[in-house]
């Protein structure tokens, strides 16, 4: 945030250094199911970040002393690839990365039915393959999808997008300009059912009015990418069983 | 499976799926405190039945129920108990009291070894899901000999299908012995040709588990690629899936003891 | 619990097909599982390559950056391979710092890469004693399903192939691919169990192998680098053989790597 730039985030038509209106997501594209190891699994692209997700679990926590003898526990690592960002980054995680490691692991626990897995830790493994503004995000929409996939029993799914404040305006999903120029960033996570809110961080500058329209943004953002969710799983399951009497798919062959 | 409704579709983690006092959640589902209705949590086949609404899921791990027939591999060896690993979330002990033989303090190897695979049932499972099982009945034992492949445990019932259709007619076609655990879990064993021809029957069922019309479709297929011919008719009426009520559950467990043909 | 406990009845198995000289998915000894080489999926690094055997997924980038190079070659460029065994790519992988069997695997790319001269690290060089390009290859292993030694060496290379020196963002004049040698050679690894030995390793068969062995050979059939791992023994005859097999398959993985 708050990087010197001399491009003009947004001009004076409403339109963003990337073309977008101020309330447009970035597209994003989701497919699930598709690693073999993993329980469940996901690919996300959401502008141009590049994400990977698989999950394990239900199973025994390791070692011992993470254990919690009542309930499971959500273990995530986010990892971002050392060819992800155009400084080569060091492979392995940062402070940085288990920070975000940690509010999402909290963020995706607070929908689990942990207390049906005493003693289990749900093992969520998020793989940044290329990164451009908003990883957290997309990790963690991309680790529900995954969490899903894998029959992880949930209270709903959960999803995340950011908003912010950059060339003087509030805009929906900072592009990689936006977030490195802009004023401000907000990423939410939300259960969509309930609207509650499991993440949010907030850093740069805003006014109490500036922040309510940012997180109704956001908020908006969230939904729009819920229903990208419920589509993606809805692809790989809905052939899981056929419509009308049946008659039809037994000939299909 | 869905007598008491013709709903039955697809839902997904958070889906509103009932209302009412007088319907209470099952299986993949839950009541939310706040506005007291009912939603999947799981993704999964949604259906009413006696009262419940559930949600059958379509992938997930194995949980674990009680009379469960399993197949496990020993991953330890202990004084007085081996912990079995049933494909489940945490490894089963089996107690030397739980096995057929008399074994004395301390020589637990002799009997099981790591890696040894046994079929064993699920005898408990307690409130925070600790699971023991045990090697003390009928056919129960250690196995040797054949390959146990893995099948996502969801997709089990449908592998043994209505009353053992589905896995009688792979074994009519292939002369093989097949035994199904809930876990997932498949022992098969006979000639290797046969043995192919099973391994392959299986993941086909496995892979195309929720179309209709498998049944015929994997009859069509066993015609071709089965090494032997089944002995006699191939019993239409078993295939015709009689829509008995008496729970499916109980059905399978019948049709998972082990048969040859 | 471990995932990969392995039960005596696949070892069983196994070794009664070998027997027979079988494999359990019913491929010849010596054939490889489908093989998938996409380049340049990656936006944010000089070259990048997804490659799939059968279900093993790896990752490869290129980072490329300006550096010192080492005082025993002051004019020329640097190669440095790490590779990852990620938690996402199998139940008993644990997140942390590199293992030996991930420095194993990322030294052998590496020496199969860089012993091979396939990139010309002369032409690296900037100002000698002062600045070279240093190459990074990185490996991201997404999924694994056995035979990641020549997963990660076939990714590494495909993506060494769609690199580009980014010479305009530092200056340095034009952009520029990356200067290589056109023939690469081509790792084949193969595993010996039962007394067979079988190329492209499935997991289950590296879960029960006793040896292993590694073999680059050139577009010549020369053999340009060996690893032997695991505490099983092969016969020289059996080396022979094996680079017998590799001279044949690595002739059809380099026109495929080629390809893409």
């Amino acid at each position: 945030m708050g990087g010197k730039c001399d491009i003009e985030l947004i001009d004076k038509k409403g339109k963003r250094v990337d073309g977008r209106t101020p309330e447009q997501l970035r597209d994003v594209k989701i497919e699930v199911g598709v690693l073999h190891g993993a329980d469940g699994s996901c690919y996300l692209e959401w502008g141009g970040n590049k994400v990977m997700a698989g999950v394990y679990g239900p199973r025994e926590a390791v070692p011992r002393r993470v254990q919690n003898a009542r309930r499971a526990i959500v273990q995530c690592k986010y990892n971002m690839a050392a060819f992800s960002v155009d400084e080569r980054k060091r492979p392995g995680p940062d402070r940085r990365s288990r920070e975000i490691s940690k509010v999402i692991s909290e963020a995706l626990e607070a929908v689990v039915l942990t207390e049906m897995f005493p003693r289990a830790s749900i093992d969520v493994n998020i793989e940044i393959l290329q990164a451009e503004a908003g990883t957290r995000c997309a990790g963690l929409t991309a680790a529900a999808v995954a969490m899903a996939d894998a029959g992880i029993p949930m209270r709903d799914i959960p999803v995340a997008c950011a908003a912010g404040k950059a060339g003087g305006h509030v805009v929906m999903d900072l592009g990689k300009l936006e977030d490195n120029f802009g004023e401000a960033d907000l990423p939410i996570a939300i259960a969509p059912r309930t609207g509650e809110i499991l993440l949010m961080q907030m850093d740069g500058h805003l006014t109490p009015e500036e922040f309510e329209r940012a997180f109704q943004l956001a908020f908006d953002g969230c939904i729009k990418v819920g229903e990208l969710q419920k589509k993606a799983l809805m692809e790989k399951y809905a052939k899981a069983v056929p419509e009308g009497n049946g008659n039809e798919a037994a000939k299909e062959e | 499976m869905n007598e008491e409704t013709s709903e039955r579709r697809i839902v997904l983690p958070g889906e509103l799926i009932g209302e009412g006092a007088s319907l209470r959640p099952g299986q993949g589902a839950y009541r939310d405190r706040a506005d007291g209705r009912i939603y999947a949590s799981r993704v999964g086949v949604m259906g009413k039945h006696s009262g419940y609404v559930n949600v059958v899921p379509l992938s997930g791990v194995y949980d674990p129920q009680k009379d469960d027939l399993v197949i496990g591999i020993i991953s330890e060896v202990g004084q007085s108990n081996w912990l079995v690993n049933i494909n489940g979330i945490y490894p089963a002990p089996l107690h030397v009291n739980e096995v057929p033989w008399r074994v004395e303090f301390g020589e637990t190897s002799k009997y099981l070894n790591h890696g040894d695979a046994v079929l064993v049932k699920v005898f408990s499972v307690d409130e925070t899901k600790n699971v023991q099982v045990s090697m003390k009945d009928r056919n129960l034992r250690k196995l040797s000999g054949g390959q146990i492949i893995t099948v996502d445990p969801t997709k089990v019932p449908r592998v043994i299908g209505k009353s053992g259709s589905m896995i009688n007619l792979v074994k009519s076609y292939t002369d093989v012995w097949i035994f199904v655990g809930q876990n997932g879990r498949i022992w098969i064993s006979g000639g290797d040709a046969s043995m192919q021809v099973a391994i392959a029957a299986i993941a086909k069922i496995e892979s195309e588990a929720h179309t209709t019309g498998l049944t015929d479709r994997m009859k069509q297929w066993l015609e071709e690629h089965g090494t032997v011919k089944p002995a006699g008719d191939a019993k239409p009426d078993e295939f015709a899936a009689p829509r008995g009520n008496s729970g499916n559950a109980e059905e399978n467990k019948d049709a998972s003891e082990e048969t040859s043909e | 619990m471990s995932a990969t406990t392995v039960s005596v009845i696949l070892k069983d198995y196994l070794y009664k097909l070998a027997k027979e000289g079988k494999r359990q998915d019913g491929r010849t000894l010596d054939s490889y599982r489908e093989i998938e080489i996409t380049p340049g999926v990656i936006d944010s690094a000089e070259g990048s390559a997804k490659v799939k055997i059968g279900n093993t997924l790896v990752y490869a980038g290129i980072k490329m950056q300006i550096g010192t190079p080492y005082p025993d070659t002051p004019a020329s460029g640097v190669i440095s391979t790490s590779a990852e065994l990620l938690p996402i790519a199998h139940p008993d992988f644990e997140a942390g710092p590199p293992d030996e069997s991930a420095i194993e695997l990322a030294r052998v790319v590496d020496r199969g890469i860089r012993e091979s001269g396939i990139v010309q690290l002369d032409k690296l060089c900037i100002t000698p004693n002062e600045k070279v390009w240093m190459c990074y290859i990185d490996l991201h292993i997404i999924d694994h399903d056995g035979n990641l030694f020549d997963a990660c060496s076939l990714a590494a290379l495909a993506a060494i192939y769609n690199t580009t020196v980014p010479n305009a963002r530092f200056e340095l004049g034009e952009d520029c691919p990356l200067p290589l040698l056109p023939e690469p050679p081509i790792s084949c690894t193969f595993v010996k169990y039962g007394g067979i030995i079988v190329a492209d390793p499935a997991i289950e068969e590296e879960q029960v192998a006793e040896a292993r062995i590694t073999v680059a050979t050139d577009e010549k059939g020369d053999i340009r680098a060996m690893q032997k791992g695991l505490n099983g023994t092969f016969t020289f005859s059996e080396i022979k053989e094996v680079i017998k097999m590799t001279q044949d398959k690595g002739a059809q993985i380099r026109k495929m790597l080629k390809k893409a």
